[in-house]
């Protein structure tokens, strides 16, 4: 069994956004780059959780980036990933890095492939969904749980409220969240062998932008909190009611 | 050329996410000077012709039992198939759970751009230039949609639901569903409560509650507010709440009217669920918290003191 994981390089959550060039483009200057959050602790380790209660299965990772990305998807394979493809371009919009990740999948023969249920750069949530529409295969976003039966997938979602479960067969695309796993830190013997393992760098593949990023802009300033006395309860309630309107 | 909104339900009734895409899709279709429609895939008991008051002149329902539940590669053959039928050219939906894993799957099947989680209506000055949160909500993006048809997913309480006169014409759209590979065995629903994401306020707590034993304080502050109930982080992974209240970067991100939090410190990931709130209020006894610097209002003091008192001086306006 073949399991292929959609990573991509975010900057730090703690980062500060900043951005350049007439606000067209982010500032990278002094930003710490990472595996996206929701990538890296729930698709990532459940896919090393199932190969780890059954070695024959090959975890895969893919990402769409330029040379700079390749220090975020060593750390996915010091993690316990086994080979990695890089295709070498810059994506902005999802479409475009739904194609090219296509287009590498559909010869790959793999019977799951788990993503993120968002980046938290651009919070997209979209590649899985067209990623699945490409390949023609089911799509079960927002998993919180996922376990395999042999080639049946058990899938818990949320839903406003609460839960759905679900069973597919495979071979399933699935974006993965809280709950699908636990986040883990990659040891010192998976860091050394992560050096070795093999990352295949391809070319994109012809497909269209269907998007463009005009601008960047940044909230409004908060005018900053207005304190209430704790004995004065009653200001806090009479503001919120009339000045704020939101009781 | 027209506006299809999706409008999306679940236990026989429409979602009030979809009220707000209906509303948003029908000020779309009039800044473009065309029709806007609703497309409804399976049965509801409310009445459809009622959401002409959204604005929309016609809802197309394409009725069959296989579309009661979601199954995106059904939903999206079913949604495109629809798109071609009725000639639209924008399709909006909500950034609910449903949309996001239907509307960039039906995008890739129309080859059509897709901006997710839209905050504002679109520029249509020289483009489709759609405004959208990004950075987890510390940005916004404008994005250019170059492509013929349009998809955008509207960000749930991010558009004022407008209601009008007016009602629409039902019309039956002849779409056999495909064959689904989804066989959905449970859902476990709590039972009247208010879904984080559509809630207009919502009471949320963190460690400084000390335990679950505590969190009758909050109940009893929500339920003069109708609020839904939340929670930080550490509080679901103590198992002191179930993690479908757990908000935050990797829990529900939510934009309420009002967000109540106490006895949360406000970690940056905290910050990232919750900051698309309208109005922030933070009770923290530690006034070094850094919620207080993303807050509207705050009290600095004992949550075990003021949360009664609160709950108090709430129902006196509340009636």
């Amino acid at each position: 069994m073949k399991i292929l994981v959609c990573v991509s390089k975010t900057p730090d959550t703690t980062s500060k956004i900043a951005f350049k060039d007439g606000n067209t483009r982010f500032d990278e200057a002094g930003v710490q780059w990472i595996i996206n959050p929701h990538d890296e602790w729930f698709a990532l380790v459940r896919a090393i959780e199932l190969k780890e209660k059954d070695p024959s299965i090959a975890v895969h990772l893919i990402t769409v980036g330029g040379p700079e990305a390749e220090p975020i998807i060593r750390k996915a394979l010091a993690l316990g990933g086994d080979e990695a493809i890089r295709i070498n371009a810059e994506s902005y919009d999802s479409y475009y890095t739904a194609a090219q990740i296509a287009a590498v999948a559909k010869d790959g023969g793999y019977d799951l492939v788990f993503t993120g249920k968002e980046t938290i750069d651009f919070n997209g949530a979209s590649v899985g969904a067209m990623l699945a529409e490409l390949l023609d295969t089911p799509y079960i976003s927002l998993a919180t749980k996922f376990d395999l039966n042999g080639t049946t997938a058990t899938i818990s979602r949320e839903i406003e409220g609460g839960e759905e479960v679900a069973e597919v067969a495979l071979p399933v695309i699935v974006s993965c969240q809280k709950g699908v796993a636990e986040q883990r830190i990659p040891n010192m013997r998976g860091i050394m062998a992560a050096r070795t393992k093999p990352l295949k760098v391809v070319e994109p593949a012809a497909a269209e932008n269907l998007t463009e990023i005009v601008s960047f802009e940044l909230p409004p300033a908060k005018a900053g909190v207005k304190l209430v006395d704790a004995g004065n309860v009653a200001e806090l309630v009479r503001l919120l009611h009339e000045e704020a309107k939101a009781i | 050329m027209s506006v299809l909104i999706f409008i999306d339900h679940a236990d026989g009734h429409i979602k009030k996410a979809s009220l707000e895409a209906l509303t948003y899709g029908a000020a779309v279709a009039k800044q473009l000077g065309v029709p806007a429609a609703g497309l409804l895939l399976g049965t509801v008991q409310d009445d459809l012709a009622a959401l002409g008051k959204y604005g929309i002149s016609t809802i197309h329902q394409a009725n069959n039992e296989a579309f009661n539940h979601l199954d995106a590669q059904v939903y999206s053959k079913a949604i495109a198939e629809a798109v071609t039928t009725t000639g639209a050219t924008v399709l909006v939906f909500s950034h609910n759970q449903t949309g996001k894993a239907v509307a960039p799957r039906v995008a890739a099947r129309l080859k059509a751009g897709v901006v997710t989680g839209a905050v504002a209506l679109p520029d249509t000055a020289s483009g489709f230039v759609v405004k959208k949160s990004v950075f987890s909500a510390k940005a916004f993006a404008k994005v250019n949609i170059t492509s013929a048809i349009k998809v955008v997913s509207l960000n749930p309480n991010s558009f004022k639901i407008e209601a009008g006169e007016g009602t629409a014409t039902i019309n039956q759209l002849a779409i056999t569903p495909a064959a689904g590979a989804v066989k959905v065995t449970a859902v476990n629903k709590v039972s009247g409560e208010v879904p984080l994401t559509e809630a207009e306020v919502i009471v949320s707590g963190g460690r400084g509650l000390k335990g679950p034993e505590n969190w009758g304080l909050l109940e009893d502050l929500a339920r003069p507010l109708h609020a839904a109930l939340a929670c930080s982080r550490p509080v679901a992974d103590s198992h002191w709440r179930p993690h479908h209240e757990h908000v935050g970067q990797t829990g529900v991100q939510v934009a309420p009217n009002l967000y109540i939090a106490v006895g949360i410190s406000g970690a940056i990931q905290h910050l990232a669920g919750v900051n698309r709130s309208k109005v922030i209020v933070v009770i923290n006894k530690d006034p070094e918290a850094p919620f207080f610097k993303a807050a509207d209002y705050g009290i600095v003091g004992d949550a075990f003191e003021i949360l009664p008192k609160l709950t108090e001086e709430i129902k006196k306006i509340k009636g």
